[in-house]
């Protein structure tokens, strides 16, 4: 590759969002490196001012259409935080088997649909519909999975409908779970399939250490309680969260960062595997080992795998839960009624891309005064330039332009970022325009 | 005759409208049969110069973005507007009570100006023309469906006229004005299935008016049930900007 480059990919596709990678390299030098954010501000803290505690995720939900429920889960967790709502075992399950139901959507979406065409040499999975069909059906009904556990417990995936501060407004028959954990059982053998296509996939050999931050909870593969870990400093309580996010602005900068005890860390699959692998499921483990995945593993490409391993897990845990309520029986609890008061509460969450957290600060008649949210894209974003600023000087001899520009672009991919979560994520100026 | 090409573009929004019609599943493969997807950037890196229908997400909110609606508009034979962002300006719009000067202050206090934005989010139709819209927050992937082939049949797109109590009282729900809570039903448009009240919630009007919404008979079922108006106010606000709500 020659001495001098730049590499200008806008609006980078298959991602949700838009974001563009710029590298620009003089005389064998890195002059700049980065990953730029251009999507539009939408100021949703400042709109969830003045609303009452019922529709601040209804509201939130709208951050994200793919990350809907998180938003929901960290908005709703934030409020029965704030008022001090005791929930049930029941309300805490049907929360779970909602998150397993966005993750299996999301990360069936992610691996098969948005970052498996790298890997087979296309554009998009189109074209795959022709050569690999029975991937692309598979794949289809793994994904209608997860929206049928959406719409069985809260009315739909796509911003739910059902799930209310201090409880859910509907519930699930018993019949409609046993077909549920029906599908869930035959999702295994397709999952089975789809684990030895990914276990083909050539990943580019990189690595980085870096700090890993997830949830975490003694005892389980921690998903919508617990407190924050780091993999530098140990456990930290959920409610110092933003000790851990440190927002921060940079110069060059398009998106509000964050940072802990490095210059960055990095959220989602690949830091939950590598801090709470020993809760994962027997199965999920084996699916590890035969994707070649092991705890602490610094290849950020991997965090594809990582998600992989995670359905699996997924799968098990959907399972447990839902034998659990159909021994105990579903119980007709309607939502709790809290009592209203000046309050601050917080909600933590993983959801598929990593950690999330809401805060909000309520009156005495139960409206947001102050709002706060943090999402796992951004806390990602400095991780991924830093992980730039690796490979592309490495590359330089040995990658053509074009290896490199797509090096770059699965990187950018294999975190799958989420852009329009885009509450603190900025504008920028076009150097190239 | 080839089949119609259609791109689908997105502008200031969360992207769920577009993400619902990836989960068609079996019908998205049934719907390939009878146009192309020529762009869909969330799914695809293939980009085409050439379309026959657009299929817009997302509101118009700042001015940087006229010149690409413009260009799409040039090119494109149909403007759909897909889901309540591109149709009615949606959750965006919630911001349009306030100044946008204290907006960036409040959301961006260490850098409030480094970024562009309009004084208020509105819909499509406040950029370009649009030809038809599928209206929700987020689509019924159903009714997307049934739009877009009206559409390729040159017919109309075929939405509902009638409120979203016809389909709720189908559904044998219990009128949540009954539960004692507040709901846009009355004057909202039909199509989602009433999915919301069949579901333990209220109608948030993701949808948008029906056209002649019988508003005095909203306000007297307001009135019989002795509903706080400011928390109705707050419900018609948050999807519907004040400039559309005559967007019908």
């Amino acid at each position: 590759m020659g001495e001098t480059i730049t590499i200008g990919v806008n609006h980078i596709t298959r991602v949700e969002g838009h974001g563009n990678i710029k590298v620009d390299v003089q005389n064998g030098e890195v002059k700049e490196c980065k990953l730029e954010i251009v999507e539009a501000p939408r100021f949703f803290e400042a709109m969830l001012e003045g609303r009452h505690y019922t529709e601040a995720s209804l509201i939130t939900s709208r951050i994200c259409g793919i990350c809907s429920v998180g938003h929901q889960l960290a908005s709703v967790k934030a409020t029965e935080d704030a008022f001090g709502i005791k929930l049930s075992k029941q309300n805490r399950q049907l929360k779970t088997l909602l998150d397993m139901g966005q993750y299996f959507e999301s990360h069936v979406l992610h691996t098969y649909f948005l970052a498996v065409p790298d890997f087979v040499g296309a554009p998009s999975v189109f074209p795959l519909i022709a050569t690999h069909k029975d991937v692309v059906l598979s794949a289809l009904k793994l994904k209608k999975l997860g929206h049928d556990i959406g719409d069985m417990v809260a009315g739909r995936l796509v911003h739910p409908i059902s799930m209310t501060p201090g409880g859910f407004t509907m519930m699930p028959t018993e019949k409609k779970l046993e077909e549920i954990l029906d599908r869930i059982q035959d999702a295994k053998g397709e999952l089975e399939d789809g684990a030895k296509l990914i276990s083909q996939l050539k990943l580019p050999d990189f690595q980085r250490e870096t700090e890993y931050i997830s949830l975490y909870k003694e005892g389980e593969y921690a998903f919508i309680d617990g407190n924050i870990y780091s993999s530098d400093k140990g456990e930290i309580s959920y409610k110092d969260y933003r000790n851990v996010t440190n927002e921060y602005l940079v110069p060059h900068s398009t998106a509000k960062r964050t940072r802990f005890s490095r210059s960055s860390y990095m959220v989602g699959a690949l830091a939950r595997f590598n801090n709470n692998y020993s809760w994962l499921s027997d199965s999920a483990k084996e699916a590890a080992e035969t994707l070649g995945l092991k705890q602490g593993c610094y290849n950020p490409y991997m965090n594809t795998v990582a998600q992989m391993v995670e359905l699996f897990h997924i799968i098990d845990n959907s399972t447990a839960i839902i034998e659990d309520m159909l021994s105990n029986g579903i119980k007709d609890e309607k939502p709790v009624v809290p009592e209203l008061k000046n309050c601050t509460g917080v909600g933590a969450v993983e959801v598929p891309r990593g950690i999330l957290f809401h805060e909000y600060t309520y009156d005495d008649k139960g409206f947001i005064t102050k709002a706060n949210c943090i999402i796992p894209t951004g806390q990602n974003l400095q991780n991924i330039e830093d992980d730039m600023n690796e490979i592309v000087p490495a590359a330089l001899k040995v990658r053509s332009k074009e290896e490199l520009t797509l090096d770059l672009e699965m990187l950018v991919r294999a975190y799958d970022p989420c852009i329009s979560c885009s509450c603190h994520l900025l504008d920028v100026e076009f150097i190239n325009e | 005759m080839s089949k119609p090409k259609v791109a689908f573009f997105d502008f200031t929004s969360c992207e769920g409208c577009q993400l619902s019609i990836l989960n068609l599943e079996t019908e998205l493969l049934d719907l390939l049969e009878i146009i192309d997807i020529v762009e869909f950037r969330e799914a695809m890196s293939e980009k085409s110069p050439v379309f026959d229908i657009a299929v817009i997400e997302g509101s118009y909110s700042r001015d940087s973005d006229l010149k690409r609606l413009k260009k799409i508009r040039e090119t494109a034979s149909v403007v759909v507007a897909l889901g309540a962002c591109a149709h009615i300006g949606g959750i965006n719009a919630l911001r349009n009570s306030q100044n946008k000067e204290d907006l960036m202050k409040k959301v961006y206090p260490d850098n409030p100006f480094l970024y562009e934005t309009n004084e208020k989010a509105l819909p499509i139709s406040g950029a370009i023309k649009v030809d038809a819209f599928v209206p929700g927050c987020p689509v019924d992937v159903k009714e997307f469906v049934r739009v877009v082939k009206n559409l390729v049949l040159g017919k109309d797109p075929g939405l509902p006229t009638y409120p979203v109590c016809v389909e709720c009282k189908l559904n044998e729900n219990v009128c949540v004005y009954e539960l004692g809570k507040t709901c846009l039903g009355p004057v909202v448009r039909a199509g989602c299935n009433a999915v919301c009240t069949s579901s333990g919630g209220v109608c948030i009007g993701c949808r948008g008016l029906i056209p002649n919404p019988n508003i005095n008979s909203q306000k007297d079922i307001m009135e019989k049930y002795g509903l706080d108006m400011k928390r109705i106010i707050d419900s018609v606000n948050m999807f519907m900007t004040e400039d559309a709500k005559g967007v019908q």
